[in-house]
């Protein structure tokens, strides 16, 4: 994974005659050992399954009102029924079809931030330690200004200008995400920059552009894959916040965060209302951690989770 | 040691610096001027509006604005709220006993129970107690928080009613602030029955609060334990033929414990995003529900004021982790 320009990398001759294992093959072997991770990836899957056929899988349209079926219970409850197998909400949504579509929200806010904040923060990273000097000074201290602030509150202060919303709320997770990946991604141009393969390409005339984006990056992306997969749970996390704090996603948008915000009144009565979108929540955010922590494991074994 | 600590004092003042750049342009980043805020929907006549902008100081240039709004602040004045026109400083100052004894218990309770978690984990590696251990630290780490907290007052209040469903007394008592700690105050004032009253209503709060900490605290401590029980140091000890225990604590778990205390203290950031969605679940009167309410209010002064203070307060509790990093590790020190 490391060696990508590296001039040796096509070169290793396979031992004892056997074909080498393909470069996915090995990656493949190291994250299959560790059992969370591949669980954690069977979820994800089953997620994106969920996202992309959402309107043919769920049950109900997602906005559907059935006015006489409201709070119904869930189907292994006293009362319950195989129509609203996770019952139904104050209004007579059917919860299941309502957790199906936020399945596409949830992800959608993940892969749209983890993406805003992964391109900015590769440039902005290769760019303070490609330069050095007062950029990489400038960028790194905007940085530590955004670090200054705990995470929910400088999205709650996105909002707060932008104004509250689903596409909002993305744009404010993806401020939030920023520092990580410019830190990392300066952290790793300062290790490759000095190497040989380096200085050879410079040698050979590639220009800044070149070295940035063609030489160096891909030698970094260890760290950014790792980071994007744990960036995917904390934007997920944070939406979800944001959208029970009524600063995300507005009702009716299926939005787990939202949903749960709008039946808390209820949650006595009928608990369920509250239960399973936190659930959703929980175990999507799980099965994406998971994936992060073996994908760590395999890409390189002496990265360290960042504790934040 | 003294050029290390003033080393770091100079780094974080562009900081500062930059966390009141980052204030002042929110309120002028804001759709609309506070004094269209002010007017409302209905609008307000020309000359009116530009009377008030010059009232306000709205009307010169920004960055006179900027020079005037950091002289206010080294004054201490925050502004005053929209809707209570009580100061900022002045209401940060009294709720914020309230969020620091939450974060408190709620730190308190996730060392307590992730150290040993973690150095149980470590010990017992590849058993039971160690997939039990990190199965619940993945988990807790995972945990909309809440979500978490609804479920412990569906449990805990609801269901067993054996603690208040929020707040942080019961309103029976009438307990003057002198602290602004409810435990401490309740105790000077001497009466039981109230402390044990604010104890309860602490509980869950701290819990829901504490989790994720916990689980980081957990997670940190196994790994750290783990690299050091490699040493040879433990082994020796443990050829000299000390009780097992005594290896464990004295000689591992004492020299695993400084990135344990790094990310204790890295969880300062963690707790006070927490503590906005805990105190807002458990109506908790602390800084976090004040903060919420100011944006829900669209009460910038409050917004700005409050965002200001924590970032000054993360700064300053991660410059003190810094500065005992450096004297707990020399290399820290002199690199």
């Amino acid at each position: 994974m490391r060696e990508s320009s590296a001039p040796h990398s096509n070169s290793l001759p396979a031992a004892g005659g056997e074909r080498a294992p393909s470069r996915f093959g090995e990656f493949w072997r190291a994250y299959a050992q560790n059992r969370g991770a591949v669980v954690g990836l069977l979820i994800v899957g089953a997620l994106v399954a969920l996202a992309i056929g959402a309107d043919v899988i769920a049950p109900h349209p997602p906005h559907e009102q059935y006015r006489e079926f409201t709070l119904a219970p869930p189907v292994w409850h006293a009362g319950g029924s195989l129509r609203f197998i996770l019952g139904t909400d104050p209004v007579g949504r059917d919860i299941l079809s309502r957790l199906i579509h936020g399945t596409r929200l949830s992800l959608l806010i993940g892969a749209i931030s983890v993406a805003i904040s992964l391109t900015l923060g590769a440039v902005l990273g290769l760019v303070a330690g490609y330069f050095r000097g007062l950029v990489d000074t400038a960028i790194m201290r905007m940085m530590d200004v955004m670090l200054a602030l705990p995470s929910l509150l400088l999205a709650i202060a996105v909002v707060a200008i932008l104004g509250p919303g689903l596409v909002n709320a993305m744009y404010a997770i993806a401020i939030v995400l920023l520092p990580h990946y410019v830190r990392l991604t300066r952290a790793a141009v300062l290790a490759e920059a000095p190497r040989e393969y380096v200085t050879s390409s410079r040698i050979a005339g590639a220009g800044a552009l070149r070295l940035m984006f063609a030489t160096i990056l891909p030698n970094c992306a260890a760290p950014l894959i790792v980071q994007a997969t744990l960036g995917f749970s904390n934007a997920i996390l944070d939406a979800a916040a944001l959208g029970f704090l009524g600063l995300g996603a507005q009702p009716p948008t299926p939005e787990w965060g939202s949903m749960l915000a709008s039946a808390l009144e209820f949650i006595q009565r009928a608990p369920w209302v509250v239960t399973f979108p936190g659930l959703a929540i929980l175990v999507t955010v799980l099965a994406f951690n998971l994936m992060g922590d073996g994908l760590r494991d395999a890409l390189d074994p002496k990265l360290r989770r960042s504790t934040a | 040691m003294l050029g290390f600590i003033l080393r770091r004092l100079a780094l974080i003042v562009p900081t500062f610096i930059g966390v009141t750049l980052l204030a002042f342009a929110l309120i002028h980043l804001i759709p609309g001027d506070p004094v269209e805020n002010i007017s409302g929907e209905r609008g307000m006549d020309p000359a009116r509006r530009a009377r008030l902008l010059h009232q306000f100081g709205l009307d010169r240039p920004l960055a006179v604005q900027y020079a005037g709004y950091v002289g206010q602040i080294l004054h201490g004045d925050l502004g005053s709220s929209l809707t209570t026109h009580d100061s900022v400083a002045h209401e940060f100052a009294t709720l914020f006993p309230a969020t620091v004894e939450l974060a408190t218990f709620a730190l308190l309770f996730a060392v307590v129970v992730g150290v040993p978690a973690g150095v149980l984990a470590a010990v017992k590696r590849n058993t039971f107690a160690d997939y039990a251990v990190m199965g619940v630290s993945l988990t807790g780490y995972s945990m909309p928080i809440f979500w978490w907290a609804l479920l412990l007052i569906l449990f805990f209040s609801v269901q067993l009613g054996w603690t208040p469903v929020s707040g942080r007394i019961a309103v029976e008592y009438d307990i003057p602030a002198v602290t602004g700690f409810m435990l401490v105050d309740t105790l000077r004032a001497g009466d039981m029955a109230a402390f044990r009253s604010a104890v309860s209503h602490l509980i869950l709060p701290t819990i829901a609060l504490g989790t994720i900490p916990l689980a980081v605290i957990a997670r940190m401590t196994r790994s750290a334990m783990l690299e050091v029980l490699r040493e040879d140091y433990v082994r020796a000890a443990r050829a000299r033929g000390l009780p097992r225990w005594r290896v464990i604590v004295v000689h591992a778990l004492r020299n695993a414990s400084i990135p344990v205390i790094t990310v204790v203290g890295l969880q300062v950031g963690l707790l006070l995003s927490g503590a906005i969605l805990t105190e807002t679940i458990f109506s908790w009167p602390g800084v976090g529900n004040w903060l919420i309410h100011g944006v829900q209010s669209r009460d910038y002064p409050v917004v700005q004021g409050g965002i200001l203070l924590i970032a000054a307060l993360v700064i300053s509790v991660n410059l003190v982790v810094d500065l005992l990093y450096g004297i707990a590790n020399p290399r820290i020190r002199h690199a």
